[in-house]
């Protein structure tokens, strides 16, 4: 019955108010399994991050960083182990947790703009039978012009390019308000300059006090923006600041032997996505 | 002299009620066929229009009205098809095939029982001149019924089909909106199976949507469109049962048909025959 009611919470405010000190996020011995799966894809997951924190989430392929995305999110329940956001359960604060899922979880054929898709931002703090009000258009607006896509606000989202599509996700995040920000490969194929971009509105949102905990496969991004990195392969094999992290014997710890250097930047040699 | 062409037919009170049954059936299926379409859930809503028949059978044999069977064998099948999907032990569309095939035939075995070869007949083909005052109240509630909730929750319809990630976080069920959006099918399934009958009402929720979505990538317009088109097809399939003797759902299908293939062949930048001048293989 508790599960019914809790389909029905959409746009309900959180109970629990935010505790001041409390880490952003906090993992017990998480192990998740995915259903008709032998192994685990988490296993004995322990970790804290504080508010403001960068974490870059790396590993291989199938190393479980898109998982442990997706568990923060609330999107899988774990079955064993806590998943506290802010003080709550995973999946129990909405508001306080914005979510870009990677390029294939989304249906860019679908006919929306790119305002609405910027608007379902705002659809956290709204709920059933509530319209968007004057200040929710206005904070569409300035995520729309720091995202640098005011100028396609009314084009389908469809027509829009690969790394402007990725700029609309981020102004929907923006446009959300969440202090927990999961973005799971938001960086794959994007041109420099529009990563440069997506940065420096994400510096900007860490500065702010907000969280970020990113997915990705360059490693080339980390010394400059992350402060901390979490190597996963099923488990956390190293956990700590960027500089003590990327040193070439963790690199190997998590990669293996598949992993190269060249052109100034560590790469994964499996073809990502 | 055209006038009296296009007037007579409805002077009738058979075709008037019939008039106005198409035009409510072929706006709801129309307007909830845009998300059918665009969420990929065609065999969905042909699936539903089969298992209903079990249903409209069983309320023929407690006498109770035939509208009120296929609604409530509409509305367990959209929960049974949920909860398939959710489960998922096995693919959704196997799931989905295995009943409905199953329940079809159960509403044919029973059917072969109790009634004659022209009762049947109505059932799977529509008949939209034997439209009662009462089918005609129940439709119109349900039509008035399905653009409410598509207003009501049209953000919720949205979001979740776009991003279901997303609506999870924010608190949103896809799930539940996709049980919602299933039940809003049974509705006009049901009511569509008056005017074209169970073989046929898939494609009242397909065609005109389809069409449609050829010649806008804007929802609201796609909505918009699709339901003139239909209403358009109702009228002309009531034109064509009239003077041509035709029956009238197969003439309705026919209309939406020949609208998607004419602007399929002819639409402005998506048209096959534009496509072709400009030199694209």
């Amino acid at each position: 019955m508790a599960e019914i009611i809790e389909t029905f919470n959409y746009g309900r405010v959180c109970t629990v108010p935010p505790v001041p000190g409390e880490p952003a996020l906090e993992i017990k011995e998480l192990t998740f399994t995915y259903p008709g799966v032998a192994n685990p894809a988490l296993s004995d997951i322990s970790l804290t991050v504080m508010p403001g924190e960068k974490v870059a989430l790396v590993g291989p392929n199938g190393a479980g960083k898109s998982t442990l995305i997706k568990l923060i999110a609330g999107l899988e329940r774990p079955p064993s182990g806590k998943i506290i956001v802010y003080g709550n359960e995973a999946g129990d604060c909405h508001h306080r947790v914005a979510y870009v899922p990677q390029r294939g979880a989304v249906d860019w054929r679908f006919p929306v703009t790119v305002r609405e898709v910027v608007m379902m931002g705002r659809y956290a703090h709204l709920g059933w039978l509530r319209w968007p009000t004057r200040a929710d258009h206005e904070a569409v607006g300035r995520s729309l012009a720091e995202m640098n896509v005011a100028d396609l606000a009314d084009r389908q989202i469809g027509e829009l390019s690969g790394g402007q599509q990725q700029r609309v996700m981020l102004a929907r995040t923006l446009a959300q308000e969440a202090d927990l920000l999961l973005l799971d490969e938001p960086l794959n194929n994007l041109d420099v300059p529009t990563q440069e971009l997506i940065f420096g509105v994400l510096d900007e949102q860490a500065k702010q006090d907000r969280t970020l905990i990113v997915s990705t496969h360059d490693l080339g991004v980390l010394p400059l923006h992350f402060t901390r990195a979490i190597f996963l392969d099923g488990h956390v094999v190293v956990d700590g600041p960027v500089a003590e992290v990327l040193t070439a014997r963790t690199l190997l710890r998590a990669y293996g032997v598949r992993l190269h250097y060249h052109e100034g930047i560590w790469d994964d040699n499996d073809v990502a996505d | 002299m055209i006038m009296t062409w296009l007037i007579e037919p409805f002077t009738f009170a058979f075709m008037q009620r019939g008039l106005a049954a198409g035009l409510l059936v072929g706006i709801g299926c129309a307007v909830l066929g845009t998300f059918v379409v665009l969420r990929g859930m065609a065999f969905v809503g042909d699936a539903l229009a089969h298992t209903v028949l079990p249903g409209v059978v069983i309320a023929f044999l407690l006498g109770v009205n035939l509208f009120i069977g296929a609604l409530v064998a509409g509305v367990l099948t959209a929960i049974g098809i949920g909860w398939f999907s959710k489960e998922g032990h096995v693919e959704e569309d196997t799931a989905i095939g295995v009943m409905f095939s199953g329940l079809f035939a159960l509403g044919i075995a029973l059917l072969s029982r109790v009634q004659s070869y022209r009762d049947l007949t109505h059932i799977l083909f529509g008949n939209i001149l034997g439209v009662s005052s009462l089918d005609l109240w129940i439709t119109a509630g349900v039509t008035v019924l399905v653009l409410l909730a598509v207003w009501a929750f049209f953000k919720e319809l949205v979001a979740t089909s776009f991003d279901p990630g997303h609506a999870t976080v924010i608190g949103l069920s896809p799930g539940l909106v996709r049980y919602g959006l299933l039940i809003l099918l049974a509705l006009v399934v049901v009511s569509g199976i008056q005017t074209v009958g169970v073989v046929m009402v898939a494609a009242l929720l397909v065609t005109p949507a389809a069409t449609a979505s050829l010649l806008t990538r804007r929802l609201p317009q796609m909505m918009g469109l699709s339901a003139l088109l239909s209403a358009l097809a109702a009228l002309v399939g009531l034109y064509a049962s009239y003077y041509a003797n035709v029956a009238s759902g197969a003439a309705i299908v026919l209309t939406l048909t020949g609208f998607f293939v004419l602007i399929f062949l002819f639409a402005p930048g998506h048209g096959l025959l534009r496509r072709r001048r400009e030199g694209k293989a």
